[in-house]
């Protein structure tokens, strides 16, 4: 992963001014200075370097170029200044950015610059009169864990795409680079597969309002890319099935009441050859809609009271000579473990995968969301890396959940690496997500709910272990949590107080 | 305080008509539920091109009343959603249609005045083909009765507006259903206050307790003390100027809603300090002045010639007849520390009880409000401390434990009480806890009738520490209308599947009306 260092020093002088109190998160490396220049919207540019690696009609950059733009200047035209001849050679502002490795067209990595100019963006400010400045600073910075998640559930609530799309511009401020897309669950199936257009047809609210199109898919992705988002796609199985079985008959188990069924049905059925010709013809589809290397493949909260009461489960799981559901569970997760593979797809899974003695592939990364059970969270993260495996946390930052007053501090809190381990264990945390499931969250809450509570997670993960002190947090949260509202995000207060521009209801 | 529902004999009759009639159907999401309802399963087409909500031939108002005028535009929008989802000509199959609400006043309509805690709100509704009937004997029981109505109108499968049969009477359970919002620890823009006027139209409340200033930020622009704003607030674009609360003055009196102004004094008034010199008490540490003030200093005359122009003002701006003065959480501490406060102790014989300083301070306050000819509305503390309060003082009991107890004991003294310390709606905690609020029973302490009846009502309270523009809307609703309904439905209306299966689609509804209602629970709206 390429760094990404920032040197602010631009033409014209100026007087004193305020610090980078506004930069979230904080980066690796920063050093500022007294010294401002002013930034003159009209004169202003973003320049590659004549030996960038980028150049001009880099998608990416041309695009962030111009986001950046707005969002410093606003999109409005902006007079000329009137500047003397002498000064006009002095006015040109220039932010040169050079790339060592381009990979303009490819699917992330190439976070490390845009999160340089969202760095930029952020250490310009706004005097009284309506100047830009930016102080002379000397910045280098990459993040401490290469994956740095949000969690969106758009099962139990659709979100409309637009939540989405949103939601990654905010993520792109907060230098997240992973949108963990929980697209189905027993509530509803909005993801619309051409291979089984059944499954949203049955499966969602509403097959023609509330489901995801291949092209909202394809637009998610993409706007994600150029951000420098990766969109991991979670498709949860055997348990969290429900709105599956609609639109692909026996796919689920039948459950019974003595020795009938009783017309409600469990997780999915393992027992059958047809749901694995189902998941690898499923599976292929989704192993080409979405480039990321990674697919999650959930495996939480298996519910055994279905399958024990279903005695075709029962035969076959004395055929197979299983003796706990435990083995009937990990049967069917390695079978799909290998359908995946064979896709060359890597995978993410729940911890209960590795809780219950699944056999995985070494390279499979284990996330973890149980707070105490079977073990304290931070057990868990030592035992999952102990054994080898690549580990991300998420317990502590369920965001769904929500208590008077700022919360905030306790997430922030948080030390990933705060177990027990060889420093090569803790090498395999290789991040953290955020977590807002839809139990209680749909568009009408979810940007407040999110933000700015996301964001000291954000920070967790992308600055250094150093990076604790809560006041200077506050201090800057505050005023990051200003400038989200500046760009538009409906981030919520995290004390008393006012931003200059406050949220305008629509 | 509370109506008798009002029923004519013709509606009675159409009553018994209707149900025998009345069967396995499922309700409509009425929120609140109204004191009688009768649906009948015959159904009535309505064409939106085909329809008017007009004045009865017998109403007391007449076009000239905008308050009226207003309500049936803005329903018939909400009834149709602006023809949003209109599909062009109707075209139905013969069935029967109603082509006309027609709203009749009976009394004095009072189209031009405030509400007040008196206001009829009752109302009555009969709707049957081709003209249906809406009677209230003031333009308050209309208002509720429109927004009924609204409610009963829904789309069938095939997009068609449709109602039932029906005949509903209604009347509020308490006077005063109020929602206080707290525009000092954070500013709230005139539109978000506008836009939770709306909501709270949608669920029958008719008090805005808005708690204007505090510790935090002053941001009433006063004529008489412009300097209190203009050092008092976070910044001079967030005020409200005389303007601004007249615009919400006047948008809540449309919806039949009145708006108490709280000054909350001699605590939580830091603010206060910055735009009015000597106002604030100087704290002392070991016998020095220091930087730091206190309460409000209750010793000087200044004080009370401050308070009586500026009380004189808000009395003349806000044409409630409530003022509420605050009186919570005063500390002591700093008065304590001041020698002046202790001299002026001692010389009116208060001893080393600051209850009987505040005591004294309150009773001046109270003072110069009756004197303007108005009404006070406290916190608890007031009450607690003894004060020597106005027959007619209203007292808030805010402190969750034992509020049941406070209010027989404050009832019993014979003060009117406002019940909030089950509603704090700013306290926030995972799932469901509408149900926590719904399930309060604000009458259930032991007290005689008489005591029951001076109970006028309650108030969802959302205070600002952790809420601004951005999240508000979706905080309040609709975890505020569970509070609605106890405050609104008669007591018996208390079956929570019910509730629930009701207040999901009346939070659709309030989606659908541009409110941003959060979910109650998984799931999803029609749009």
């Amino acid at each position: 992963m390429a760094g990404c260092r920032l040197w602010v020093s631009l033409l014209l002088a100026a007087a004193l001014a305020s610090s980078a109190t506004a930069v979230w998160p904080w980066p690796q490396y920063i050093q500022t200075y007294h010294r401002r220049y002013t930034l003159y919207p009209n004169n202003f540019q973003f320049r590659y370097h004549a030996a960038s690696a980028a150049q001009a009609g880099c998608v990416v950059l041309d695009e962030a170029f111009r986001r950046y733009r707005n969002l410093l200047f606003g999109s409005g035209s902006w007079p000329r200044p009137s500047f003397s001849r002498k000064q006009l050679i002095l006015g040109k502002n220039v932010l040169v950015v050079s790339v060592i490795t381009a990979e303009c067209n490819e699917f992330p990595n190439l976070e490390s610059v845009e999160n340089c100019l969202e760095t930029f963006s952020q250490l310009v400010w706004k005097s009284a009169e309506g100047t830009f400045f930016i102080n002379k600073t000397k910045i280098k910075d990459f993040p401490r864990f290469p994956h740095r998640g949000i969690l969106l559930d758009t099962s139990r609530h659709y979100l409309p795409l637009s939540s989405i799309l949103d939601t990654l511009d905010v993520m792109a401020y907060n230098k997240f680079n992973v949108f963990h897309w929980h697209l189905v669950d027993d509530s509803s199936f909005p993801y619309e597969s051409f291979t089984f257009p059944e499954l949203t047809r049955k499966g969602s609210y509403n097959p023609v309002t509330h489901i995801y199109t291949a092209q909202d898919v394809k637009e998610v992705i993409e706007y994600a890319r150029l951000r420098g988002i990766r969109v991991l796609a979670e498709f949860d199985t055997p348990g969290h099935t429900l709105s599956w079985g609609p639109g692909v008959p026996g796919l689920l188990t039948p459950c019974y009441s003595g020795s009938r069924p009783s017309g409600t049905f469990g997780p999915v059925n393992p027992s059958l050859n047809s749901t694995y010709d189902f998941m690898s013809t499923f599976f292929l589809e989704i192993s080409s809609v979405f480039p990321d290397f990674y697919l999650h493949l959930g495996g939480d909260e298996v519910d055994f009271t279905c399958w024990r009461s279903n005695p075709n489960i029962e035969a076959f799981m004395k055929k197979k000579g299983f003796s706990d559901f435990k083995q009937l569970e990990s049967f069917y997760i390695q079978t799909l473990l290998d359908i995946v593979s064979d896709y060359d797809k890597g995978y993410v899974v729940w911890q209960e995968v590795f809780d219950n003695k699944v056999k995985v592939r070494p390279d499979t990364i284990i996330q973890v969301w149980r707070e105490e059970i079977p073990v304290d969270y931070m057990k868990e993260m030592e035992e999952i890396t102990k054994a080898g495996f690549r580990a991300l946390l998420s317990a502590p930052w369920y965001l769904n959940r929500v208590t008077y007053g700022p919360d905030w501090k306790d997430m922030y809190k948080v030390e990933p690496l705060a177990f027990h381990g060889t420093s090569e264990q803790k090498g395999l945390v290789i991040g953290g997500e955020a977590c807002m499931w839809g139990e209680y969250v749909d568009s009408t809450n979810l940007v407040p709910r999110l933000w700015p509570r996301a964001g000291a997670i954000a920070e967790r993960l992308w600055s250094s272990n150093l990076t604790t002190n809560m006041d200077f947090a506050f201090k800057r949260l505050s005023h990051f949590r200003c400038e989200m509202l500046r760009r538009g995000v409906q981030a919520q207060p995290i004390s008393v107080g006012y931003c200059e521009q406050e949220f305008e209801q629509t | 305080m509370r109506p008798s529902p009002h029923r004519t004999p013709e509606l009675l009759l159409a009553l018994l008509a209707l149900a025998a009639q009345a069967s396995a159907q499922q309700t409509p999401a009425l929120w609140p539920w109204p004191r009688s309802v009768k649906v009948s399963p015959e159904l009535l087409n309505i064409a939106p091109e085909n329809f008017l909500i007009s004045h009865g031939p017998n109403s007391t108002a007449d076009p000239s009343c905008s308050l009226l005028q207003e309500a049936f535009r803005r329903y018939y929008n909400y009834i149709f959603g602006f023809y949003k989802r209109h599909h062009g000509p109707a075209n139905f199959q013969g069935g029967a249609q109603l082509e006309q609400l027609q709203v009749s006043i009976t009394l004095q309509s009072q189209c031009d005045s405030f509400p007040t805690v008196s206001s009829d709100e009752s109302y009555s509704l009969l709707v049957q083909g081709p003209v249906a009937f809406l009677k209230a004997n003031r333009v308050w029981g209309a208002l509720r009765g429109l927004e009924t109505f609204s409610q009963l109108v829904y789309q069938d499968s095939y997009g068609a507006f449709t109602i039932n049969k029906s005949i509903i009477t209604d009347s509020p359970r308490f006077a005063h259903r109020g929602i206080l919002i707290d525009t000092s620890r954070h500013y709230l823009p005139v539109k978000t206050i506008l836009k939770t006027l709306d909501a709270m139209a949608f669920n029958k409340f008719n008090v805005l307790h808005w708690h204007i200033v505090d510790d935090q930020s002053f941001p009433y622009q006063s004529t008489a003390f412009p300097e209190l704003s203009n050092k008092g607030s976070y910044s001079l674009s967030h005020v409200y100027t005389p303007r601004d609360v007249q615009m919400v003055l006047e948008y809540a009196r449309f919806q039949g809603i009145r708006v108490i102004p709280e000054f909350d004094t001699p605590g939580h008034t830091q603010s206060w300090g910055k735009g009015q010199k000597d106002l604030l008490t100087p704290c002392y540490i070991e016998k020095k002045e220091t930087e730091r003030v206190g309460p409000i200093n209750p010793t000087l005359n200044t004080t009370y010639t401050f308070f009586n122009t500026f009380f004189n003002e808000i009395s003349s701006v806000f044409p409630d007849e409530f003022i509420h003065l605050g009186g919570d959480e005063v500390d002591f501490q700093c008065w304590s520390s001041n020698p002046n406060i202790q001299d002026f102790m001692q010389k009116k014989g208060f001893g080393k009880n600051f209850k009987r300083l505040e005591s004294f301070y309150i009773k001046n306050i109270l003072d110069i409000i009756t004197s303007l000819k108005k009404g006070s509305i406290v916190w608890q503390e007031v009450f607690d401390d003894k004060v020597e309060l106005q027959p007619d003082t209203v007292v808030e009991v805010w402190k969750n434990e034992n509020y049941l107890a406070k209010l027989e004991e404050v009832t019993f003294s014979g003060f009117k009480a406002i019940l909030s310390a089950p509603w704090y709606l700013d306290i926030i905690s995972y799932g469901q806890d509408w149900k926590k609020y719904y399930t309060v029973e604000p009458l259930k302490f032991d007290g005689s009738v008489k005591q029951k009846q001076l109970v006028i009502g309650g108030e969802a309270c959302l205070w600002g520490e952790y809420v601004d523009a951005t999240n508000l809307i979706p905080r309040l609703w609709p975890r505020a209308s569970a509070v609605g309904e106890r405050l609104w439905s008669p007591e018996t209306v208390i079956d929570i599947d019910d509730a629930y299966s009701r207040l999901v689609r009346h939070r659709c509804r309030m989606v659908s009306r541009g409110i941003a209602a959060q979910p109650l629970y998984t799931g999803h709206c029609g749009h």
